[in-house]
């Protein structure tokens, strides 16, 4: 049994024009020490499905269905206060923009104190020197001086470091980032990711890592998933998604980065037209119609299976293995749909 | 009221160079006290640039945010009046002139913005947006008007039928798109486009780039083009210029700066970045500098990167590295060049970049 599991989580969001369906039968589990990279673009569903774990995006206009087990337990039939004590305790979050995840009014000490005490009977005192030890632990210079700063007196990077600091008061078996690093300069995004990758190899957590950028989950992830319109198109282990990937989705966003370690491509793969509206998604498979290898199958909706001949490494496509490998373009070593021409 | 030299306009010709920026320096105030606003300091948010920008190329500018890169574009522009230097456009210097004396110029440079939400007023309709340059330089009006501006629609993979839709009714993708035929209507010889993709999905960046690449072709456009990523820039800039709190630190032809990188910034920028490639990113020893960006309100003395540089010595807190030029137009500014002093850094920080091409 994995320490979270996923299964056919959907989370459609009513709206006067119909049932948006953000997240539309999400499946995966992540284990201690792992970390899950999940990639996708923007209304793929990636933040929806991980927030929905911590029961973040209850409210009337939801339905959810699906479980999610947490060693055993269905947070979806947690009370508010189950609830309540798992965020923080045992699944903490640490999200996209780190000033506006901080209070304005209050010293960071003042904040990270009252974060070890809603879940601690400690004295004040032992929750300031457990916040002044962390603050350290995440790289702040002069911590015991900083507790007395507001956020506003932190840069950016200083800021993910408190909101990690905070997500790690409890010690969390799991720790779910959501573009942790995405407002964040190169310089300081390498910092950050290191922090993370130390800090999860000292307290063994599990790291849930959102983002749309593939380098950084090139980086630091083990494992990955690939969202696109609420639905998971590929699953695999960090090898497999980037040099054998089997769905057409995948080749895109491969195939559409400009790489920074290769010499000028003449022009670059890229996929057409846009995402569909997750009020009206396409029949069957999501991606049919910006996908260039569509048959009459891709109308009925393709499992999340193995099919590539690898158990572990998932996909929804209906094309043969051969023929994905086949069809798949290949411009220089990089993999992508096919290139447009001028 | 400063006067053009007319000599300058023939020498500027001569060396190839559309645009030709000479010590730029943009400075902000800080101001303080309650009825007489002192000036306690300034943020030097570009401190003396030269550059020049040929006719047809496509010049990459890179640095990390607050390093006066956005500045930069808009001084050039004459968006925001620079505080000191010079900028030629074709020979004619554009600082100092203001308002109806920069309106011929403007037609010859146009800017393309970062955010595709915020450039364009929500309350004018596609038609009206992409038609404004046309109608303001008394270029086309009427029927002639509406023509070019769906030639124009049709040429950035718009249509006819959104001439009358509101820029709300539009995915960033396509509103970058109406922003990028704004900025072609009065068919400019320069486009400034300040970070055009950042804001845009991947999938729809490469969409973005390769129309932009398209259109320099059948245009003959020159290009800036700011971004903080590395991969874009490299993608489609012929030349590069790095800049670090508000000074160019390297310039280079674009494939020399990326195999090989003179200013130990400009190596850090490269290395820090993580690459779509597990196995090269393995094989890296990445150089991530300690600590955080300097304020450009009170940067360090003498070379700039001092602070966070892993190869700093004492001279480099003393002195200020001049721009030098180390053959094949590649200039940098540093005390310690890396191809000189470091050849094993650069190797073991980037071995993928620095491998000859198969």
């Amino acid at each position: 049994m994995s320490l979270l599991e996923i299964q056919d989580l959907k989370v459609h969001f009513e709206t006067d024009d119909g049932a948006v369906r953000a997240v539309d039968g999400a499946s995966f589990s992540v284990d201690r020490g792992q970390t899950l990279g999940i990639v996708g673009e923007s209304g793929s569903g990636k933040s929806v499905a991980n927030m929905t774990i911590l029961g973040l995006t209850q409210s009337p206009i939801t339905s959810i269905s699906g479980r999610i087990m947490l060693e055993g337990r269905d947070l979806l039939e947690a009370s508010p206060e189950e609830l309540q004590a798992i965020r923080g305790e045992e699944i903490a979050m640490i999200f996209q923009d780190p000033l506006t995840s901080l209070h304005p009014f209050y010293k960071i000490g003042k904040q990270l104190v009252e974060a070890i005490q809603v879940h601690k009977d400690v004295s004040k005192q032992a929750a300031r020197e457990r916040a002044i030890e962390l603050l350290g632990l995440v790289g702040i210079p002069d911590p015991e001086q900083r507790m007395g700063d507001y956020p506003h007196e932190f840069s950016g990077g200083m800021r993910q470091r408190v909101m990690i600091a905070m997500a790690l008061v409890n010690d969390p078996k799991i720790l779910i980032a959501d573009e942790p690093t995405t407002a964040l300069d190169v310089t300081i995004q390498a910092q950050i990711l290191r922090l993370i990758q130390r800090l999860q190899e000292q307290f063994g957590m599990a790291v849930i890592l959102i983002t749309h950028d593939l380098g950084v989950v090139a980086d630091v992830a083990d494992y990955i998933n690939v969202m696109y319109a609420g639905r998971i198109v590929e699953a695999g282990t960090l090898d497999e998604i980037f040099y054998d990937p089997q769905h057409p989705y995948t080749w895109g966003l491969l195939g559409s980065l400009a790489r920074p370690d290769r010499p000028r491509a003449l022009r670059l793969s890229q996929i057409q037209g846009q995402p569909p509206s997750l009020l009206a998604p396409p029949q069957g498979c999501h991606f049919r119609p910006r996908c260039p290898y569509e048959f009459d199958k891709c109308k009925q909706t393709p499992g999340l299976e193995p099919r590539s001949g690898t158990a572990g490494h998932l996909d929804r496509c209906w094309l043969p293995p051969d023929k994905k490998r086949s069809l798949r373009v290949v411009q220089g070593d990089q993999i992508g749909l096919e290139v447009p021409a001028a | 009221m400063t006067d053009v030299a007319p000599a300058a306009t023939d020498g500027a010709r001569a060396q190839g160079g559309l645009l030709e920026i000479r010590d730029l320096v943009k400075h902000f105030p800080i101001k303080s006290g309650v009825l007489i606003d002192r000036q306690v300091g300034a943020v030097r948010a570009v401190d003396g640039v030269t550059l020049t920008v040929k006719e047809g190329e496509t010049l990459g500018l890179v640095g990390e945010s607050g390093c006066g890169k956005s500045t930069l574009c808009r001084t050039i522009l004459q968006l925001i009046p620079p505080t000191a230097g010079s900028v030629r456009f074709e020979g004619q210097e554009l600082v100092g002139k203001r308002g109806r004396a920069l309106q011929p110029l403007r037609r010859e440079m146009q800017m393309i913005f970062q955010d595709p939400y915020a450039s364009l007023n929500p309350r004018q309709r596609v038609g009206q947006i992409i038609g404004n340059p046309l109608r303001i330089h008394g270029l086309a009006s009427g029927d002639s008007l509406k023509r070019q501006v769906n030639e124009l629609l049709e040429r950035v993979g718009l249509g006819p039928e959104h001439y009358n839709r509101f820029p709300h009714e539009f995915s960033g993708g396509q509103r970058q798109r109406i922003g990028i035929a704004r900025a072609l209507a009065l068919r400019p010889k320069l486009i400034i486009a300040d970070e055009p993709v950042s804001a845009l999905d991947v999938s729809i960046q490469a969409q973005i780039i390769n129309l932009l690449e398209d259109l320099q072709d059948d245009f003959k456009l020159t290009y800036i083009f700011v971004a903080h990523d590395l991969g874009v820039i490299r993608h489609v800039s012929d030349r590069i210029a790095v800049m670090y709190l508000g000074k160019i630190v390297e310039l280079g032809p674009a494939e020399e700066v990326y195999s090989n990188p003179i200013h130990p910034y400009t190596l850090t920028l490269l290395s820090a970045l993580p690459i779509p490639d597990p196995k090269a990113n393995a094989a890296r020893n990445p150089i991530i500098p300690e600590g955080d960006l300097p304020s450009p309100a009170n940067p360090p003395a003498a070379c700039r990167f001092h602070t966070r540089c892993p190869y700093a010595t004492e001279i480099c807190s003393q002195e200020e590295p001049p721009l030098v030029n180390y053959g094949n137009d590649h200039w940098a500014a540093c005390h310690h060049p890396l191809h000189r002093e470091h050849p094993e850094a650069v190797r073991a920080a980037l071995p993928e970049l620095t491998r000859e091409p198969a």
